[in-house]
């Protein structure tokens, strides 16, 4: 799945980072690279962009580069799950 | 000894730099491009100074600021690097602090906002930290001014003693094979290219074609350093540029577990997240955002603002007075006399009547900018601009346009692009100014008493619609290509401390002062020859003598098509240069009108409502005042960017009110 189809709570993990040129640089400098645990925090009024968190602090950017992100949700514990499926839901 | 400041986005490198160098600031703009330089003396130590670089996230070479950061370390060789590092946010901080470090220049890091980390209940254990980077580390908070002192000291012993990073290897495996090989292959053209073998070395692997030139590579040596690659990219079953970023941030994850104690989120991160909770909200930001500038339009043109505005206006009022009795009684002659108050001090009063306003927008806007608020705003309205070729950063610029053009475009230096620089400067006039108000006033007062609400409402409307559609246009033109990428932190919400924002005001103050006061005087002065001499250069009493109607009776059959071909028309339209304000006593003085009611029958006379709508339109979009033109001259960087801006706006503005006047003519 793409991190573009990751709903709002939900955490994945990076698998790749598709794209290219300066976009995917700047992706991979501000520390998406393979691995790292994200968390999609929030989507804008408008239905675009999104706000992630990762490393410890928030990042923005487009479903456009999100679409790019290849990523593998990570289980969660049984409470959680329902709670943030509940909210991603209304998102 | 030259000290760069180099450090993330949102780090407090500014509040370092303004710690440390207090109001010692210079100003200006690196060579040949429009990112901005700052450099100052520090405090007490006079042979000490310190060049603030662009916030950047990584010395990959696509950005500009990333660019002018590299050249200045290489080209500039700087003494010592004074990295900035933000303690609650360490990890991507950090992969800037490795990259930098491989420059082989004396190097330290200050670790700001430590304060934070520990009133969170987390902890960094700082000696070890110094021990695995090789690099002496410092704790600071720069907003609270702790430990400074204890920074400008060890800055001087590491300078001094040209205390180097102590080499160290990040990368394991086949990077560190790829690396090692190729460092031997350029070794000698490194050196020969004065760029650190290692950092040459690493930035090939990544693919860095900045690098690749300066290098100057045989074809031979070129092949061979591809070949390494690829070897790499096959062990790795990943691609250069992602295999480096990996290889830093596993090797920065690494020491941080080692040393970086993260049980909590800090204090700021939560009540971060509590305020987004609301100002990201999905049905409340935007009236938020709407309410929070309304009453920044408010105080700024509302009661406060005339106030300080009317304050300087008597001052320079009174001083006028005080220089014309003095002239009088000195019997200076007469013309000297009208060049000097209706010239030069009147083109003074009118630079100096902008100034409460700039200064209070700016306020606000560095409010905004240090608060982490306009983050948000861009986060928000990022997918309405994203239609018309732009990002979110450009919202907040476009909209203090409505107020006065000039602090708006001033305001453009904060956006990461260039080109959606650029793009905003030309689109922001579009916006109606408030000194474009009083004309639309009085010329509904003469020709639409009835709908006088409805026509200026229609103004505004039709100067977002025009810069709308411009904004399409310039995308599939002018500026084709890809916008910028818009990957953007949002960082904690902080207060701002009250020195930065007050000298962030002073700066852009003095700035509009110097640039606009040459530009603005000049303009003031030209049109006072102009309105105030006859051909034969003597004073002349009689308005329709001067040259500046002569030269209005010259251009006006250019109007003719758009309904206002009256030579009275066209010499306000070139007064409304220096002020779009100054048409309207312009067109009273030609019309030797002696009350507002006379200019009101004068102008009844004169146009029709079309002849008037499509005047009014002109005046909406045609190229800004003096100071305007003045502060996109500033932010543009060059004079052609700057001459086309003015084309391109009069060119729409005489488009559009023919099309308003042509068209309306068919129904009307």
């Amino acid at each position: 799945m793409t991190l573009q189809d990751l709903s709002v709570g939900k955490t994945a993990k990076i698998i790749t980072v598709g794209g290219e040129g300066a976009l995917r640089r700047r992706l991979l400098d501000m520390g998406l690279t393979p691995r790292t645990e994200i968390t999609i925090r929030k989507i804008a009024p408008f239905g675009d962009p999104m706000e992630l968190s990762l490393r410890g602090y928030a990042l923005t950017i487009r479903r456009e580069e999100a679409a790019k992100i290849i990523v593998e949700e990570t289980a969660q514990g049984c409470g959680t799950h329902t709670r943030m499926r509940w909210r991603g839901g209304r998102a | 000894m030259l000290i760069a400041l180099i450090g993330n986005q949102n780090s407090g490198k500014t509040t370092l730099f303004n710690q440390l160098t207090g109001s010692n600031q210079h100003v200006g703009n690196f060579p040949g491009v429009t990112v901005e330089q700052k450099d100052g003396i520090i405090k007490k130590h006079k042979d000490m100074t310190v060049v603030d670089l662009p916030g950047i996230y990584s010395l990959a070479p696509y950005t500009a600021e990333e660019v002018v950061t590299r050249n200045f370390i290489l080209n500039d060789k700087p003494d010592v690097i004074l990295n900035i590092v933000d303690a609650t946010n360490i990890e991507r901080n950090l992969y800037l602090s490795l990259q930098l470090m491989q420059l082989q220049v004396p190097m330290i890091i200050a670790l700001n906002m430590m304060d934070e980390v520990k009133s969170s209940g987390n902890s960094i254990d700082v000696a070890k930290l110094e021990k695995e980077l090789g690099v002496p580390v410092l704790p600071i908070s720069a907003s609270k001014n702790e430990g400074i002192a204890e920074l400008i000291s060890r800055l001087r012993k590491t300078g001094e003693g040209k205390i180097l990073p102590v080499k160290f290897d990040c990368c394991t495996g086949a990077v560190h094979m790829a690396i090692h090989s190729l460092t031997h292959i350029i070794e000698e053209k490194a050196k020969a290219a004065g760029i650190p073998p290692r950092f040459a070395a690493t930035k090939l692997v990544e693919g860095d074609s900045l690098i690749d030139d300066a290098l100057q590579l045989t074809e031979n040596e070129k092949d061979i350093a591809e070949h390494i690659v690829t070897e790499m990219e096959r062990e790795l079953g990943t691609d250069r540029e992602a295999a480096l970023a990996d290889m830093r941030y596993s090797y920065i994850e690494g020491i941080c577990g080692r040393t970086v104690q993260k049980k909590n989120q800090t204090k700021e991160q939560i009540r971060s997240e509590k305020i987004d909770a609301l100002l990201t909200h999905k049905y409340l930001a935007i009236p938020l955002f709407l309410g929070i500038m309304l009453l920044i339009f408010w105080i700024t043109f509302g009661p406060i603002g005339s106030f300080l505005g009317d304050l300087f206006s008597q001052g320079i009022g009174a001083l006028t007075n005080l220089v014309d009795a003095a002239l009088q009684a000195a019997g200076v002659s007469a013309w000297l006399q009208s060049f000097l108050i209706d010239g030069v001090f009147a083109g003074i009063g009118s630079v100096l009547s902008f100034m409460p306003m700039i200064l209070l927008l700016f306020f606000f806007l560095s409010l905004l900018e240090d608060t982490g608020y306009m983050a948000r705003v861009a986060f928000v309205m990022d997918k309405l601009l994203r239609k018309i070729g732009l990002s979110g950063r450009s919202f907040v610029p476009m909209l203090i346009g409505f107020g006065c053009s000039v602090p708006a475009i001033m305001a453009t230096r904060t956006l990461p692009s260039e080109r959606d620089r650029k793009m905003t400067i030309i689109l922001t006039p579009f916006m109606s100014c408030s000194a474009r108000l009083p004309v639309y006033a009085l010329f509904t007062a003469a020709l639409f008493p009835e709908h006088q609400a409805l026509v200026m409402i229609s103004l505004y409307v039709l100067g977002i619609v025009i810069a709308v559609l411009s904004g399409l246009l310039l995308k599939s033109t002018a500026f084709k290509g890809k916008p910028s990428p818009f990957v953007m932190e949002l960082p904690a919400y902080r207060l701002p401390s009250a020195k930065s924002v007050m000298l962030h005001m002073w700066d852009k103050g003095k700035d509009f002062l110097r640039r606009a006061f040459t530009i603005i005087l000049i303009a003031s002065v030209v049109i006072w020859v102009l309105q105030s001499l006859d051909w034969s250069f003597d004073l002349t009493d009689t308005p329709q003598n001067s040259i500046l109607a002569s030269i209005g009776s010259v251009i006006a059959p250019l109007f003719k098509p758009l309904g206002f071909g009256d030579w009275r028309a066209a010499t306000a339209l070139i007064t409304g240069l220096t002020a779009k304000e100054s048409v309207i006593s312009t067109l009273s003085v030609l019309f030797n009108a002696a009350d507002s009611q006379a200019l009101l029958t004068a102008l009844q006379a004169l146009f029709t409502p079309l002849s008037a709508f499509a005047f009014l339109a002109f005046v909406l979009l045609y190229t800004p005042c003096a100071a305007a033109i003045a502060a996109t001259r500033r932010e543009m960087g060059n004079l052609r960017g700057t001459l086309l801006a003015i084309a391109y706006q009069t060119g729409t503005a005489y488009v559009v009110s023919l099309l308003i006047f042509q068209i309306g003519r068919l129904f009307l």
